[in-house]
């Protein structure tokens, strides 16, 4: 007889299964297509699930030596890494002052924070483009630093306001009453206990940045000078040629780096996750 | 900080002295903040107004129109086919995401060995980035290669491959699922944090008046999770209606624009065509969606959250 908390278990297994697949399967099925021969790929009388032909390395091989491949992966790394860090400057600013600080207008300048947080990137890819070439910063990886932090900047205020909420205003008061300038006090007391807080948005800031498309697709057009996503997307993708095994491949490098990262810092990445949803 | 060393002089002792210097200070922190914002997101935005007025081209002589665009978009029928595909679109995947995300946060509160390892493994698609996953749905989808299509012939569901992106009510279901594929995430993950936050006694007395699974889940869990539900819907909403590479890497658009979305119909034709006037028109359809929601999301936040 199976008692009622193993039925329980193998269900929750059993549910759990289709969502798990459904999830992983595309992953899969990069890691599968970047590892066959062509051969095998395009032959419709093979099971697609099997790799009958043996591991080639062939596909990986062409993107690294004979593609910008590596140059987008550094240009993505470049600007992922520059834009989160003075996003979270910035953000840490910000939140400070509308967590800490009394002043007038702090109720409407959160609002104003949240709502530039929900404007969508579509709606503002066209007229940035105009204002990229106007200011000669189209088709340079500046494009990408000066505009990225429009929408991580808003969204790590509104988690480090949230965050700085919850520590004990005491331990930052006496290290007022003691001398120190606000700068001070929030460098050296309240910037330590915050550190989860600022992880947690630095990487999410990361994610953001490496994820991003449609901006890096309007203002960049020289090949060299693409982020992993559009040149993967817009330079691989040439002529009638089969590339489904190094697109593939391409696909799944580029979201190696933000894939262990999640893992690395899951309960992080959670946090996150549910920052909007659960506050209060 | 001349002005608060004034101050304090003037009026020693009164409670206001605390406040000037705060207030010097927190515009000093956040003048960074509001200036990037407003350089990059509000600038651009009442920019994006001004040209939708207009008849702007990539070059030349720029006249202003006033809503000529607008009203003219409404009579043409690619717009008008745009416009509906969007509202589909944004509605069946939420709809889907809601249910679905549901399910699957239920499934996710459950104590089990491993179930980090299963949390884990559902939230990969919103950690992949949109486009790369999309490449990966579109190889899935090919017209001659597509594993879908094996598996559903070797099940013995179909008897010959199915072209899931050429045709148009395939498309359109083709598109929907691989949004709710990278949305779905976002939405278990916030109702799970939504479920466990409820009282576990609630459950408990309600078992104790006699109240079954589903009579639970009716009258404890849904109502206490409508604050949550409601931002997370709300939120889908805005990113659903204003998705970009989902179509953009998979359809296109096509085909015949049976798969087309404002985003995808504003780029084509602000970049491919420079018809900038029209383009920002287009997308500018999807600001009252934004304002409503953005308006509702506001007072949810303030009820939840006390200044």
């Amino acid at each position: 007889m199976v008692s009622s908390a193993r039925r329980r278990v193998l269900v929750t297994y059993l549910t759990a299964t289709p969502f798990v697949i459904f999830a992983l399967f595309p992953l899969v099925w990069m890691l599968m297509t970047s590892l066959k021969t062509n051969i095998e790929l395009y032959d419709l009388a093979q099971n697609p699930f099997l790799v009958r032909a043996g591991v080639t390395w062939e596909h990986y091989r062409f993107l690294f030596t004979q593609t910008a491949f590596p140059l987008w992966l550094r240009n993505s790394a470049v600007v992922a890494t520059t834009t989160s860090i003075l996003s979270v400057v910035l953000a840490v600013l910000a939140a400070y002052a509308l967590a800490r600080l009394r002043f007038p207008l702090a109720e409407a300048v959160t609002t104003f924070v949240f709502i530039v947080y929900l404007v969508p990137t579509t709606l503002l890819f066209l007229p940035l483009a105009r204002l990229m070439a106007l200011f000669h910063l189209s088709n340079t990886l500046w494009s990408l630093i000066v505009a990225y932090p429009a929408f991580m900047v808003p969204f790590a205020t509104w988690m480090l306001t949230a965050y700085f909420t919850t520590i004990p205003r005491d331990v930052e008061e006496s290290a007022l009453v003691d001398g120190c300038t606000r700068l001070s006090a929030l460098r050296h007391v309240v910037l330590p206990l915050a550190r989860p807080g600022i992880i947690t948005a630095a990487l999410f800031g990361f994610t953001l940045a490496w994820s991003e498309f449609i901006y890096a697709l309007t203002f960049i057009s020289t090949t060299e000078l693409k982020t992993v996503t559009t040149g993967v997307v817009v330079d691989l993708i040439r002529g009638d040629f089969f590339y489904w095994g190094s697109l593939m491949g391409g696909a799944l490098v580029a979201s190696l780096p933000v894939v262990l990262l999640f893992a690395l810092f899951f309960d992080q990445y959670v946090a996150g996750l549910t920052a909007g949803a659960v506050r209060g | 900080m001349i002005t608060a060393g004034r101050f304090a002089k003037r009026a020693p002792g009164w409670s206001g002295v605390r406040i000037r210097p705060d207030a010097v200070a927190a515009w000093c922190f956040l003048l960074p903040t509001l200036l990037l914002l407003l350089l990059v997101a509000v600038y651009p935005l009442l920019y994006s107004f001004f040209l939708s007025m207009t008849n702007a081209q990539v070059s030349g002589p720029v006249l202003f129109i006033g809503l000529q665009n607008f009203v003219r978009l409404l009579h043409t029928a690619i717009f008008t086919l745009t416009l509906s595909n969007t509202l589909w679109y944004t509605l069946g995947a939420v709809t889907i995401k809601l249910v679905l995300g549901l399910a699957l946060a239920l499934v996710l509160s459950q104590q089990v060995p491993g179930m980090r390892w299963i949390r884990g493994a559902v939230l990969i698609p919103w950690v992949v980035p949109t486009s790369m996953a999309m490449l990966a749905w579109t190889w899935m989808f090919d017209s001659t290669y597509s594993v879908v299509n094996w598996v559903l012939m070797h099940l013995r569901v179909v008897s010959e491959p199915i072209a899931w992106l050429g045709t148009p009510r395939l498309a359109r279901f083709a598109v929907t699922l691989v949004n709710v594929w990278s949305g779905l995430p976002f939405f278990g993950i916030n109702f799970l944090a939504g479920l466990v936050s409820i009282p576990q006694e609630l459950y408990e007395a309600a078992t104790v008046d006699g109240a079954g699974p589903f009579v639970r889940f009716r009258q404890v869990t849904l109502p206490l999770l409508r604050p949550v539900l409601a931002t997370v819907v709300l939120f889908s909403v805005v990113m659903t209606s204003s998705d970009f590479a989902t179509i953009f890497i998979l359809t296109k658009g096509g085909p015949q624009n049976m798969t087309q979305i404002l985003s995808t119909l504003a780029f084509k034709l602000g970049l491919a065509t420079g018809d900038l006037g029209n383009a920002a028109a287009i997308s500018l359809y999807l600001f009252p969606v934004l304002a409503v929601s953005t308006y509702a999301q506001v007072r949810l936040m303030r009820r939840v959250w006390q200044w």
